[in-house]
């Protein structure tokens, strides 16, 4: 870690649906090449502070600001032009296209060429999806799917799938990633090579991730620091090793278990 | 390699196209074949160019239209008007035809951009039904009458060039990023516009390209029966050109092709009985749906890998669970 | 002011047709979310009927037994299509996509129009008169016509059972809870199946109902008159919001003032471009409708 600037920095939001109020007063602050851990009980609201940074959700009230620029409110393919990424708690493959084809959706902002270029194959369009091709391959290489590439997404196993839509997140170039429940419904295996992959994706792709996990060893194994989340506000911050003798995450956790 | 076997079914398949044109203008310059003969091939031509852009809307994109007739009937109405009120060569009054289609597409389609599903099939039937009515009280064009006399200028060449063109350029789009992206809106529009594209935008855009050529195959009826009217222009025909996408398989453009031949075939044989012609393509219909609702081709191409290809169900559009 | 009340009372006529209708259209898509747009060929079905057992009946039976008569065969005999309909057509295809039952049901409804018209031919029949015509003056200039009181009476009679049915009744409490959570009410050991056919029964009825009376009213049907009574009465019940029977009633009446209004005041080619309008704006603006609720995705 370089330079402390502050990627990602959450003031204050909240969110109401009609009189359930999901996220009260939250704030949070990202700095660049950290990873983040987001945990809290069922229900804390994890998941909505996840769309409320992505723009399927408008703020209520308070700011979010990616990199300097206001992002609370602006629509989701803004916010990804803008430079943060998600994969989703339940997986959202584009199921009836190819690996590939799921790739290069995301370099659909960076290759430009025109509608007109498509239309008649001019060299725009060419060059683009040369670009566009080598680029897939090389991810797909990294991700281990290169076998699976031409196979229709809806086909993979359900460890290569949530493979696929990290990877698919990092076509877009993102500087922060976000990851929503990544090992739901891994092994210990799969949990523990999957923790690999993302200590290795932030170094290899300069990233700056903030993931929501349930599962208490991966997020204690690779994050620097963790917020807890509880019925919409936050209870508390900081260290793995803190936050695991907290006594109100203690409680927060033990209170749901029946 | 993929690039290769693609340009193979590319060369392929225009090579066989230019065949089936000289073949067609042989038969039809010695006189070989009847009117009714030659009537179902322009027919034919028409209708592949309104099932490639429904398919663009409907199969691709996942927007379900049925007011598709009204695209038809705007380009129809224009060119129309600029041939017979402006002397405008045959070929750009096509070209201004459909590019009102597609301005009508965008009106269309940017209102009933969020609606989903069922709602957004209602509501582009309702503005196919007002374009409709819009004609139909508009004393310029003719009323009820519509307009009649319009020169017979859709020649086999100019069809088959226009059929062969539209094909071209709409199979063009959706193997490229933009198509991909309405590949994906279809798919998983939330994914899709957490993935940078604007979905909003490609739409508007799909719906626009779809009028467009339904804009294109309108004019060219018009210039071939030489007489147009509201009445043709209904929800009925919408559902005919929707009967040749899903019969041919939701998402596939050498579906759309198939269907519009197939029907169109069994419009003439069937011609001279209307009802049951009607019987018979709603029957199918309904057959087809509970059966094989991926349509003959599902959302498969016809390319020269089939022949390597491994065998599997019909990934198909409409059976997927809502 | 006599003249809109004139308007209102045709308009009020004209929008009871339009509810019966609706509510098939509401009650269906409340429960299984499918528009059955074959359900204005039940209307027109429902006419046919109706005329048959006119022609059959008016020889033993004097004009009104034999109205009633004629009706409640008539609406028997829709139930029963309409039951079938949704085994045959409908039930294969619980779990398929929205796009493919929509489609079969476009296929449904040009199905029931041309048997319809193999059967009985594309022209218009004429339908008797089943109470001589009477004009009753109210006050002023307003007037009311003996078929306009009918589809008054009709419709609301038609309502009351509607509300009894769908309030006091085992099968109406069932339609209700699957309407609002279908696995939570199979769960509850309602059987959903039949439940969506009494549905499918009740709706097609009220439907059939509306064709006898249209037939009596406009002196004449023919195979293809439910297609633009049908889609008007579907925008009727997207006004009041889809799956709200009050709003169907209210939306059949609104809208059918609202058309009234547009063609007495002197654009009656513009008449049916009125209900898609309607359409259009409601779903642009407010695609609950009157009564209505949001229904949000889940990310």
């Amino acid at each position: 870690m370089i330079s402390p600037a502050v990627l990602l920095n959450v003031k204050e939001a909240s969110r109401q649906f009609g009189g359930i109020r999901a996220l009260t007063d939250v704030s949070i602050q990202l700095r660049t090449g950290e990873l983040i851990g987001l945990i809290g009980p069922n229900g804390a609201g994890k998941t909505t502070l996840f769309n409320l940074l992505t723009g399927v959700y408008e703020p209520s009230r308070g700011e979010i600001t990616l990199n300097g620029q206001s992002i609370g409110g602006k629509k989701p393919y803004q916010i990804c032009h803008k430079g943060a990424a998600r994969t989703f708690q339940n997986i959202r493959l584009f199921g009836e296209m190819t690996v590939a084809e799921n790739i290069k959706i995301a370099y659909t902002q960076h290759a430009k060429y025109s509608i007109w270029s498509s239309f008649f194959r001019l060299p725009g369009y060419l060059r683009g999806e040369k670009e566009i091709e080598e680029k897939t391959d090389e991810l797909l290489a990294i991700f281990r799917l290169s076998e699976h590439k031409d196979e229709k997404a809806k086909n993979l196993s359900y460890g290569a799938q949530r493979r696929l839509e990290i990877a698919r997140a990092l076509a877009a170039r993102p500087k922060l990633l976000l990851l929503d429940e990544p090992a739901a419904g891994m092994n210990p295996n799969e949990t523990r090579e999957l923790m690999n992959l993302i200590r290795w994706i932030r170094e290899e792709f300069d990233l700056t991730i903030l993931l929501i996990e349930h599962d208490m060893s991966l997020v204690m194994g690779v994050c620097d620091r963790i917020y807890v989340l509880d019925q919409g506000k936050l209870i508390a911050e900081g260290t793995p090793d803190r936050i695991r003798n907290n006594r109100a995450v203690i409680e927060a956790y033990l209170g749901q278990e029946a | 390699m993929p690039i290769l076997r693609k340009l193979g079914t590319f060369w392929t398949f225009l090579a066989s196209s230019f065949v089936i044109y000289g073949v067609i203008q042989l038969l039809i310059s010695t006189n070989a074949i009847g009117d009714v003969a030659k009537t179902t091939i322009i027919m034919i031509g028409i209708n592949i160019i309104l099932t490639v852009s429904l398919n663009l809307i409907n199969g691709i994109t996942g927007q379900f239209s049925l007011g598709h007739a009204g695209f038809m009937s705007v380009g129809a109405y224009v060119s129309a008007i600029m041939t017979l009120d402006f002397n405008v060569p045959f070929p750009l009054a096509l070209l201004i035809g459909g590019t009102a289609a597609a301005a009508s597409g965008a009106i269309i389609g940017i209102p009933t951009l969020r609606l989903k599903g069922d709602y957004l099939a209602i509501a582009t039937l309702g503005f196919g039904e007002i374009i409709r009515i819009i004609f139909l009280n508009t004393e310029y064009v003719g009323g009820a009458a519509g307009l009649s006399g319009i020169p017979n200028k859709t020649t086999w060449l100019w069809l088959f060039l226009f059929t062969l063109l539209s094909v071209i350029m709409i199979q063009n789009f959706i193997r490229s990023k933009h198509g991909r992206a309405c590949i994906a809106i279809r798919e998983n529009e939330i994914a899709a516009e957490a993935m940078g594209i604007n979905t909003t935008t490609y739409k508007v855009i799909a719906f626009m390209i779809g009028a467009f050529f339904a804009g294109i195959a309108g004019g060219l009826s018009a210039h071939f029966f030489y007489v147009i009217s509201p009445s043709s222009f209904g929800f009925m025909k919408s559902f005919e050109i929707l009967l040749m996408v899903v019969l041919g398989g939701l998402g596939s453009t050498s579906g759309a092709i198939l269907g519009a031949i197939v029907i169109t075939l069994l419009f003439t044989a069937l011609a001279e009985m209307p009802e049951l012609r009607m019987i018979i393509y709603s029957a199918s219909l309904v057959l087809m749906m509970i059966f094989r609702p991926g349509g003959l081709l599902g959302t498969k191409e016809v390319t020269l890998s089939f022949l390597k290809k491994k065998e599997g169900n019909p990934h198909d559009i409409a059976s997927r669970s809502a | 002011m006599d003249y809109h009340i004139q308007q209102l009372i045709n308009g009020i006529s004209v929008g009871s047709i339009y509810a019966l209708i609706a509510l098939g259209y509401t009650m269906v898509y409340g429960i299984i979310k499918l528009i059955n747009f074959a359900h204005g060929d039940v209307f027109m079905v429902g006419g046919f009927v109706g005329l048959f057992s006119t022609q059959i009946l008016e020889k033993f039976l004097p004009p009104v037994p034999m109205f009633l008569a004629a009706l409640i065969i008539s609406m028997l005999f829709s139930a029963v299509l309409g039951v079938l309909i949704e085994r045959l057509a409908y039930r294969p295809l619980r779990g398929a996509s929205r796009i493919a039952v929509l489609i079969t049901a476009v296929g449904m409804s040009f199905l029931l129009e041309y048997v319809m018209m193999a059967i009985v031919g594309p022209q218009a029949k004429g339908y008797p008169g089943i109470i001589a015509k009477k004009t009753f003056h109210l006050y002023g200039e307003i007037q009311i016509d003996s078929n306009q009181i009918m589809i008054l009476a009709a419709t609301i009679v038609l309502m009351l059972v509607l509300v009894y049915i769908v309030h006091k009744t085992k099968t109406g409490k069932a339609m209700r809870a699957v309407s609002f959570d279908m696995e939570a009410a199979r769960l509850m050991g309602i059987n959903v199946d039949r439940t969506i056919s009494a549905t499918f029964a009740i709706g097609s009825s009220l439907a059939a109902a509306a064709g006898v009376i249209f037939g009596m009213t406009y002196s004449s049907i023919d195979p293809l008159m439910g297609i633009m009574p049908g889609l008007k009465a579907f925008v009727a019940a997207v006004l009041g919001g889809i799956g709200s029977i009050p709003g169907a009633l209210v939306g059949g009446l609104l809208l059918g003032t609202i058309e009234t209004e547009v063609s007495a005041n002197g654009f009656s080619t513009w008449r049916d471009g009125v209900a898609f309008l309607v359409l259009i704006l409601i779903l642009i603006f407010r695609p609950s409708g009157i009564f209505g609720k949001n229904i949000r995705e889940k990310v």
